[in-house]
């Protein structure tokens, strides 16, 4: 069911006259010795102080001489290696011929969000790690890079008042709901909307957008881009309602009877995990999205937010993933002299980013790793002043291949710290699966899907962290397209 | 949207608002709250529905200004509008019809608000209601006639012995639980209170529900701010709750955690 509409545009194809052109302008061996494009970055010492981007983006000379790396493969890899199968090679073409607004234009016809993907999706697991430029023990061609870059050129062009490519089908009299406003629910939006349904996106909070405005912060994703992308949305029709809470304020049997077709349920992770051990009730001790939603979406830290957060001199952030670390790189900013990743396996298994890590360490964050923490402790107010973590080693690799961390016995430190930041996961959100009877969920407490993501109403999709139990962005929009699709071909085969 | 149409003083710190919001009114059941928002940059902050009435289309809540953002909240006028307002959140009340013994709700200064709806359902359901409403002083009692019109008896006590009988909600409660049969409990305000009533009601071995108010940020699920302890698991108060047995909440921590941000705010 792999949907493909760069079929219809066929002057995009690889074998397009430029495109032929610009592969016999330049021998292989001169492309592949290009150097790959280094990412312009913020000075570290001055980062800290702020929440400014930190990667700047490319400028046009560097795009170009990166997209000239690009070999146009006649089997391209990196198209398989991304969970929305992006015409890489053809965007990155055209940012070498200089038709950057053409590039973005692809972009769009697969992604609802190009300029969020170009800034957080692990490139170095999917497109890239696919490139025909590792076979050869050279870097790949830099495609997250590129796509930020046509992205931002597009987004700076709209700014400037030119005119937005609308690509949409003639409206089809079909209205759909969804529920909640993260990248899977945009995805679906932006595709539904494309293939001419009416849209209306609801969601829970006050702000649109969900783990975009509430999760990652401004220094990896600044709310500006997301805005422009949601700009984008609404110029496809898509209506965009804050303050409503699927299955609540409008249950689904109200969506029925305003006239929705089917509703499409991306509410996303919910409830953080702890785990489980004492002291974690202390004050100061908090989920990641507690601390991270007070800061991004609350404004928390900034003198004129009512919203407080804590400001500890020594944090310690508990997991080894992206959420992870935007919260210990966040502490550094709110003024922590030590933050401390606490990780219980090896530097080498952390799920985090490398990119993540890497500018984690640029700004003095600190990694603990093979260490778990076993027990806080308070002082006589019940705020938190220290924990007791058990030193580990690595044992034998456990089901997901990894090596398994194993507790060296009597090996327990105890750390001050006066502020703990636990980031090892949500479950699902559970408020929707609790309120439309009927609606089959698994034992995680995730919404049961068939492999179209259909639900076991037949009028409700699911897609993202309530259907997967926590993912990256790009899965998540991979659902939302998916499932738009499924949900598009049998509403329409419905109306006939 | 979410005009204020009505607003009334109760006392000095304690206003009734009564709000445009008819999604919420017509959704809403008893033991629900809502998240209000003032201003671009404001709190969330959780209130529980005092009333609602659908064919209007608006909801009344009860705010009584005890940081900067509730003062905002109370210093709005009827013609302005909230920022923000969702809802209805949490679960609602269990509602049960009692054949043996008497319901006792009771609420302790602008907890009576959240009662009120709970008290009108137990009764509506058939039950004997007795309200007990506590306060420091006369001029802090709230809602007593609409309290009246629900309950078959209504006890008032006062810490200064302003009004009713002088003494805590404790004792009000217990002269109940001495005279006659009482099936279930529920006790709504400061959680100091609800934790002596559910010590007093532990000791009788009646079924006691109360109502929690902890600190929350988005208050759908997300966040875990509002995790309490009941029965030695982890719940959260916003999706779990915010109603739970009473004997089981661990008040002592929750007490504690509600001072999280004592010292940050003035």
């Amino acid at each position: 069911m792999k949907q493909n509409d760069n079929d219809i545009h066929a002057a995009d194809t690889r074998d397009s006259i430029w495109r032929a052109g610009l592969r016999a302008a330049m021998p292989a061996k001169e492309r592949t010795a290009i150097p790959r494009a280094a990412m312009p970055q913020l000075d570290p010492a001055y980062r800290i102080t702020c929440n400014e981007e930190v990667n700047r983006g490319l400028d046009e000379e560097q795009a170009v001489a990166e997209a000239t790396r690009c070999l146009d493969c006649p089997d391209p890899q990196c198209v398989t290696g991304c969970p929305v199968n992006i015409d890489i090679p053809g965007f990155i073409k055209n940012i070498q011929r200089g038709e950057t607004l053409e590039a973005a234009a692809i972009l769009k016809r697969t992604s609802a969000l190009p300029a969020v993907c170009g800034r957080v999706c692990p490139q170095e697991r999917q497109c890239e790690s696919r490139c025909i430029y590792n076979k050869m023990k050279r870097p790949p061609v830099a495609i997250g890079y590129l796509e930020r870059f046509a992205a931002d050129t597009e987004r700076r062009a709209l700014a400037d008042g030119a005119h937005p490519d609308i690509d949409k089908a003639a409206p089809n009299g079909l209205r759909v709901a969804v529920a909640g406003s993260g990248p899977c629910a945009l995805s679906f939006a932006g595709d539904m909307a494309r293939r001419g349904f009416e849209v209306d996106v609801f969601e829970a909070l006050h702000e649109i957008g969900g783990v975009l405005k509430y999760g990652i912060p401004e220094f990896r994703l600044p709310n500006a881009v997301v805005d422009s992308e949601l700009d984008n949305l609404r110029r496809l029709g898509v209506r965009f309602h804050t303050d409503i809470v699927i299955g609540k304020t409008l249950s689904y049997d109200d969506l029925i009877e305003r006239g929705y077709s089917g509703l499409f349920v991306a509410s996303g992770a919910g409830l953080p995990r702890f785990m489980g051990i004492p002291g974690e009730n202390f004050i100061g001790v908090m989920s990641s999205n507690e601390y991270l939603t007070r800061i991004n979406l609350m404004g928390a830290g900034s003198p004129d937010a009512p919203t407080p957060v804590a400001r500890g001199r020594r944090v310690a952030v508990i997991g080894g993933g992206n959420t992870a670390m935007d919260s210990v790189r966040t502490a550094r900013r709110m003024g922590a002299e030590r933050a401390i990743i606490v990780y219980r396996r090896s530097l080498a298994e952390m799920p985090a980013r490398i990119e993540e890590v890497e500018h984690a360490k640029e700004e003095g964050v600190e990694f603990l790793t093979l260490c778990n923490p076993v027990e806080y402790l308070a002082d006589e107010n019940g705020r938190v002043r220290a924990m007791r973590v058990q030193r580990m080693e690595l044992g034998q690799p456990d089901a997901s291949g990894r090596r398994s961390p194993v507790p060296i016995p009597g090996a327990i430190d105890e750390i001050e710290v006066d502020e703990v930041i636990v980031s090892v996961g949500v479950s699902p959100n559970p408020l929707i699966p609790d309120s439309i009877s009927g609606l089959d969920v698994t034992s995680r407490g995730t919404i049961a899907v068939d492999e179209n993501l259909r639900s076991s109403i037949p009028l409700i999709f699911a897609g993202g962290d309530i259907v997967r139990g926590g993912a990256t962005v790009i899965l998540a929009m991979g659902d939302g397209r998916r499932a738009a699709a499924a949900m598009a071909a049998q509403l329409l085969k419905q109306k006939k | 949207m979410f005009n204020i149409i009505e607003k009334e003083h109760f006392s000095e710190k304690v206003v009734k608002l009564v709000v445009e919001a008819p999604e919420i009114a017509r959704a809403r059941k008893p033991g629900h709250f809502v998240i209000v928002r003032t201003g671009s940059k404001g709190e969330r902050i959780p209130l529980t529905i005092a009333d609602a009435d659908p064919v209007a289309g608006t909801i009344t809540l009860v705010v009584q200004a005890v940081g900067d953002s509730t003062r905002l909240l109370c210093e709005l006028s009827a013609g302005d509008s909230l920022t923000d307002l969702v809802g209805p959140l949490g679960r609602s009340t269990e509602i049960r019809h009692h054949s043996e013994g008497a319901v006792v709700c009771c609420g302790g200064g602008v907890g009576v608000a959240p009662l009120l709806p709970i008290i009108k359902a137990m009764k509506a359901a058939g039950n004997r209601v007795i309200s007990v409403l506590a306060a420091r002083s006369r001029d802090l009692i709230i809602l007593e006639d609409e309290v009246r019109t629900h309950s078959d008896e209504v006890i008032i006590m006062t810490d200064d012995g302003s009004y009713g009988r002088k003494g805590l909600v404790t004792a009000g409660v217990e002269e109940v639980l001495q005279r006659e049969t009482v099936a279930e409990v529920v006790t709504i305000g400061p959680p100091v209170m609800m934790k002596f009533v559910a010590l007093l009601t532990r000791k009788y071995n009646v079924p006691t529900l109360c109502s929690l108010n902890t600190i929350m940020v988005d208050g759908t699920g997300m966040c875990g701010a509002c995790r309490v302890n009941v029965g030695g698991k982890m719940r959260f108060v916003c999706v779990d709750g915010p109603e739970f047995d009473a004997h089981q909440v661990d008040f002592d921590e929750m007490m504690m955690r509600m001072r999280a941000y004592d010292k940050q705010k003035p």
